[in-house]
């Protein structure tokens, strides 16, 4: 009976956490649904939106910046490490290229701004709901989805593709400084390498991942803020799970991405 | 000639999971009057004050203002003519105190410029006796009780025909409060306003009252006039303003 009873415990646990999943994957695309919904139909906050793209968007510079240049250095230092094996070396540029542009640049891009935007927003809009400010929109007639949701998820899916397209040239130009001071490539070489094997479609499909990672993570960080349960406890729940739910969800949608834009 | 009330709640339920907060609101507030909900915590006073406003949708029966059953579609309409003072405030804390007050008047499409707009607030912050340097603070370099005030300068900036007061006077100490009580009370009579307001202080209730609804278990057990409160035999009633530990309501919840 132990046995039968264990056994039981577990599906029943099991089943309690698939059917939870259901319900929070639910609850977050029919949310999804309804902030694009008001983003098109009126009332429009312009105001709000200004705001937004300005703390997503020009706030994020400094902290993306930093990342891509860094990331574009060590890019440049392993490629020319392992292609050194083979007498590849003239590589680094071309691979530097490709591997921000395409994925490292938007990827990076995503899982910053999740952790600085994210929760940002998850924490923001989480205090709100705690502390009765959402309810008191609502009652001054002003619907909390166009007010706070619309504008966040409208300035994130605009501003990332650009806060990418900064990442990808940061990158880039990471990778040209180690290449060009530390590894003894000349410069017009290394540019010549990352112009000549980059394309559009490259450039595309990176400014293509930055509209969708910055939707997920102002969608995410919305709704986590929305739903926030009461108390400190609660908005911290909330901000913790915008930041993770997110990082999931744009290491899954740039895989699926990937698959769509490069596979033969 | 029977007039149609100003609010009229038939039936009203909720239901959270299985605790079935109410279970029945019967409750008519006419034109002008200022109506008192009193009961303990958790008996739905805020989800029955909620239900009125929409952010909470009742599982069972109708709202009507002015005679209109209110629903999804034409809750907009309504919420124009509500102001509601909320019990910790809930000011917006990224805007300034005058942006606060003159929320509606800087958005939509019959906005005011800034500058109008901030004298409309200055005004409204003179009414409930804040001077025009707490115009441009922010909400959190403000005491509770000027907080208080704040939330109660924006409940009233449009003028509007109905106003709910939540817990008006937690958290205050008693000068405090009664300087709140009273003006609630002035606000309301020389507005014209039909009045809510949820409170668990009989001080309150009698500074503010002209009728008083007592909720418990999820229905009104008691209405009536205020000057009959101490005078009633309803039991609930009579334990819940004397404050009695034994009676119909249980002391431990």
């Amino acid at each position: 009976m132990p046995v039968v009873s264990a056994i039981s415990g577990l599906l029943a646990g099991t089943g309690a956490a698939v059917i939870g999943l259901c319900r929070g994957t639910g609850a977050l695309v029919l949310f999804a649904v309804a902030a694009v919904s008001h983003i098109f139909r009126p009332r429009w906050y312009p105001g709000e939106f200004g705001r937004q793209l300005l703390r997503i968007g020009y706030d994020s510079l400094p902290v993306v910046g930093l990342t891509a240049l860094f990331t574009g250095g060590a890019l440049a230092l392993q490629i020319y490490a392992g292609g050194s094996r083979f007498n590849a070396e003239a590589v680094v540029p071309s691979i530097v290229a490709i591997g921000m542009v395409r994925e490292l640049g938007p990827v990076l891009c995503g899982l910053m701004v999740a952790g600085r935007v994210g929760a940002s927003i998850a924490a923001e809009i989480g205090s709100m709901r705690v502390t009765e400010q959402i309810d008191a929109l609502t009652t001054l007639s002003t619907n909390p989805m166009k007010f706070l949701v619309a504008p966040r998820v409208l300035a994130a899916t605009l501003t990332l593709p650009v806060l990418t397209a900064v990442s990808d040239v940061i990158g880039i130009m990471g990778g040209y400084l180690v290449g060009t001071g530390r590894l003894g490539i000349g410069p017009e070489n290394y540019i010549r390498n990352t112009v000549d094997f980059l394309t559009a479609g490259d450039v595309t499909s990176s400014l293509a991942k930055g509209a969708v990672f910055g939707f997920i993570i102002a969608v995410v960080g919305c709704y986590q803020g929305y739903n926030s349960a009461r108390g400190a406890q609660g908005v911290a729940q909330a901000t913790r799970g915008a930041v993770v739910t997110a990082s999931i969800l744009i290491l899954a949608a740039n895989y699926l991405l990937t698959e769509v834009f490069f596979s033969a | 000639m029977t007039t149609t009330p100003k609010i009229a709640l038939t039936g009203v339920a909720k239901a959270f999971g299985p605790n079935r907060v109410l279970r029945g609101v019967n409750l008519t507030v006419n034109q002008g009057q200022s109506v008192v909900i009193i009961g303990g915590s958790g008996t739905g006073k805020s989800v029955t004050l909620k239900c009125i406003i929409g952010l909470v949708e009742p599982d069972a029966g109708t709202i009507a203002i002015d005679g209109q059953t209110v629903t999804r579609a034409n809750r907009a309409e309504f919420l124009d003519q509500f102001g509601m003072l909320f019990q910790g405030g809930a000011l917006f804390d990224s805007i300034r105190v005058w942006e606060n007050v003159a929320f509606r008047f800087l958005r939509g499409a019959d906005r005011l410029t800034r500058v109008e707009a901030r004298a409309r607030a200055v005004e409204k912050l003179a009414r409930v006796g804040l001077g025009e340097a707490v115009a441009d603070l922010f909400p959190a370099e403000l005491s509770g009780g000027m907080q208080k005030r704040v939330g109660l300068a924006r409940a009233i900036a449009t003028d509007p025909k109905i106003i709910f007061f939540d817990e008006p006077t937690t958290g205050l100490d008693p000068i405090m409060a009664d300087v709140i009580n009273d003006l609630v009370r002035e606000i309301v009579t020389e507005m014209g306003a039909t009045a809510m307001t949820i409170t668990h202080d009989m001080r309150s209730v009698r500074r503010i009252a002209d009728r008083v609804a007592m909720l418990h278990e999820g229905i009104v057990q008691w209405e009536g006039p205020v000057a009959e409160i101490d005078s009633t035999a309803n039991p609930y009633m009579h334990q819940f303003v004397n404050g009695l530990p034994t009676g119909p309501i249980a002391a431990i919840r």
